[in-house]
């Protein structure tokens, strides 16, 4: 029973940092219709720059908010100098473009800080919560309270202010929208700028969580956050989070529990083809 | 000419066959696929596994492997009849990871280990080394290129043609997106199966990692970089994004981020590709000819 909760509250995490990529990506597939694979490349670079400031300052205070400003800049840059020319061509177009910023960002990491795994040694002054017969480490603490955080964050602005009813109208229709005076080009900078953030955080925790951050920490997410939001219904934010609990949580208990003989990358696949073929809108979507 | 140049030759004839496999599913009938390398990889195995453990000759497993692969490309395409655009283009990312991880982890397959030992192919009793394979090879890609040419100007191409532009209005002059679509799969994925075979018999060793996504990624680049629904264009993208990274190999270390740079370069800046509608090419050509006539 302990390993079981023990097993329950470890998946919860690692489906809560699923939760925190997918809700980026999900928030940017909602308005420009693209898939953003870079997305995940974004994620290792906040994981980077957390690390590298944290080195220097010695301060997780100060390290979240420059990773989150560097990341918000390069998410926008992709936007405007690469999304936005292309969005009146075929989706494939911006997707192929997308894969090769993934592998260039990818690449710039390895050459800029050797291709090897750095450690990220960060102390929380948070300590242990005794929970039943088992104890919430400091870590899996963070983790629960920044991810409820930035979630509910995220709610609060797309549904209790201007902002979010803007960001809104324009993933409805962005023509429509631009047409009815809101400024889209600034709305979909916004949003890149919001998916860019908690992609940073995203970044961070998993770096802290599994003490490791190398280059291409971003490659298994890049597609599974991919099958997430599709599961979860393409543009989504509630299904994107929704999809990503689960599959951290059964990800997790089958690993421990069943001997199933495919790797548990291949199963958010299986569950997403078996869920689209059941509900070829997702879990929450709309047709 | 040295092995060198012409063992990069067959590796650009085979990833043309492949690519021109693509071109049929995504540049004729619109569908969307980013799990090329699944079947592939099929090809590759099922070629593998008669060669090892039957004992079949790169002859008599020709004809097995187009309908083995033909056939699972037909199951696999019927995923985009429930799914379009970008839910396909993910399905078919889902479909390469899982028939990676079956060749990776089935002891069947050869597990992690691959399979190893695959016969040379002979040809009327003498094998086929390096330039005998480049013939080969480069004849099987312009049979290919003749089959996309004669799919694209029979009636079951210009169905897929219509398929591709308006889905709803070629389906309410009764074209039937159904046995189209899956055509479009089945000659798609059996030529890929073809390709696979190619590489299976002048490797003579696989494994899984051969056939994984980025695989799959640089098959789409080939043909969206040379020109999507164009004769020549996966061909030439082939030729293109095969010789580039071997162009690119005395940089070692900064080999590939130049290569991601060409690529989103292109991609940006001729998103029709290079010989599609409005390229330079094309242009090119186009006032070369204006001005000849006036």
């Amino acid at each position: 029973m302990e390993l079981f909760l023990e097993q329950l509250l470890n998946g919860i995490a690692i489906g809560f940092i699923y939760a925190l990529i997918t809700s980026g990506l999900a928030l940017v597939y909602g308005i420009l219709r693209i898939l953003h694979v870079a997305h995940a490349a974004i994620y290792a670079l906040g994981a980077y720059v957390g690390l590298g400031v944290y080195i220097l300052t010695g301060s997780l205070i100060v390290a979240i908010p420059v990773s989150m400003a560097v990341c918000s800049l390069v998410g926008v840059a992709i936007e405007k100098f690469v999304y936005f020319p292309l969005l009146k061509y075929p989706p494939y177009v911006p997707l192929i473009a997308s894969i090769a910023l993934l592998i260039g960002i990818e690449e710039i990491l390895r050459l800029a800080a050797s291709p090897y795994i750095h450690a990220f040694p960060a102390e929380i002054p948070i300590d242990p919560v005794p929970l039943g017969p088992v104890t919430l480490s400091p870590i899996l603490v963070t983790v629960y309270l920044v991810t409820v955080g930035v979630l509910a964050a995220l709610w609060f602005i797309s549904t209790r202010t201007e902002l979010g009813l803007a960001m809104r109208a324009s993933s409805q229709d962005l023509h429509i929208a631009g047409s009815l005076g809101i400024n889209t080009s600034r709305i979909i900078s916004i949003t890149f700028t919001i998916g860019s953030s908690t992609a940073a955080i995203a970044g961070i925790l998993v770096g802290i969580y599994f003490n490791q951050v190398y280059p291409t920490m971003g490659a298994v997410p890049a597609y599974k956050t991919l099958a997430l939001i599709v599961v979860g219904g393409l543009g989504s934010v509630p299904g994107a989070v929704l999809a990503s609990v689960l599959l951290g949580i059964s990800e997790t208990l089958l690993i421990g529990y069943a001997h199933i003989p495919l790797p548990r990358d291949a199963l958010a696949f299986i569950a997403m083809i078996a869920v689209l073929m059941w509900r070829p809108q997702g879990l929450l979507g709309r047709r | 000419m040295s092995n060198y140049i012409l063992t990069l030759g067959i590796f650009i004839v085979i990833n043309g066959i492949v690519a021109c496999g693509l071109n049929i599913i995504v540049g004729y009938a619109g569908q969307i696929s980013l799990g090329h390398a699944a079947f592939f990889g099929i090809g590759a195995y099922t070629a593998a596994l008669l060669a090892t453990k039957a004992g079949f000759s790169f002859w008599m497993s020709l004809p097995v492997v187009i309908i083995v692969t033909g056939t699972v490309g037909l199951l696999l395409g019927l995923p985009s009849l429930r799914v379009r655009e970008d839910f396909l283009a993910i399905t078919t990312i889902g479909i390469n990871f899982i028939v990676e991880s079956i060749f990776m982890y089935v002891p069947f397959f050869g597990g992690a280990l691959g399979i190893g030992g695959i016969s040379r192919i002979l040809f009327f009793g003498t094998r086929l080394r390096e330039a005998g394979f480049l013939a080969l090879a480069g004849s099987l890609l312009a049979l290919s290129m003749l089959c996309s040419w004669w799919f694209a100007r029979s009636w079951t191409g210009l169905a897929c043609f219509s398929i591709r532009d308006d889905e709803t209005a070629a389906s309410s002059m009764g074209i039937s997106p159904v046995l189209f679509k899956l055509i479009a799969f089945m000659a798609g994925t059996a030529m890929a199966g073809v390709g696979g075979s190619l590489y299976a018999h002048y490797m003579r060793f696989i494994s899984a990692t051969d056939f994984g996504f980025p695989v799959s990624v640089m098959i789409l680049s080939m043909v969206v970089v040379g020109g999507m629904g164009t004769l020549w264009g996966p061909v030439l993208g082939a030729l293109l994004l095969t010789v580039l990274p071997e162009v690119f190999r005395p940089l070692t270390e900064y080999r590939m981020l130049l290569y991601a740079a060409l690529l989103l370069l292109m991609i940006r800046f001729q998103p029709g590709g290079l010989l599609g509608e409005y390229s330079v090419f094309r242009n090119l050509t186009r006032r070369l000819v204006g001005r000849g006539r006036s």
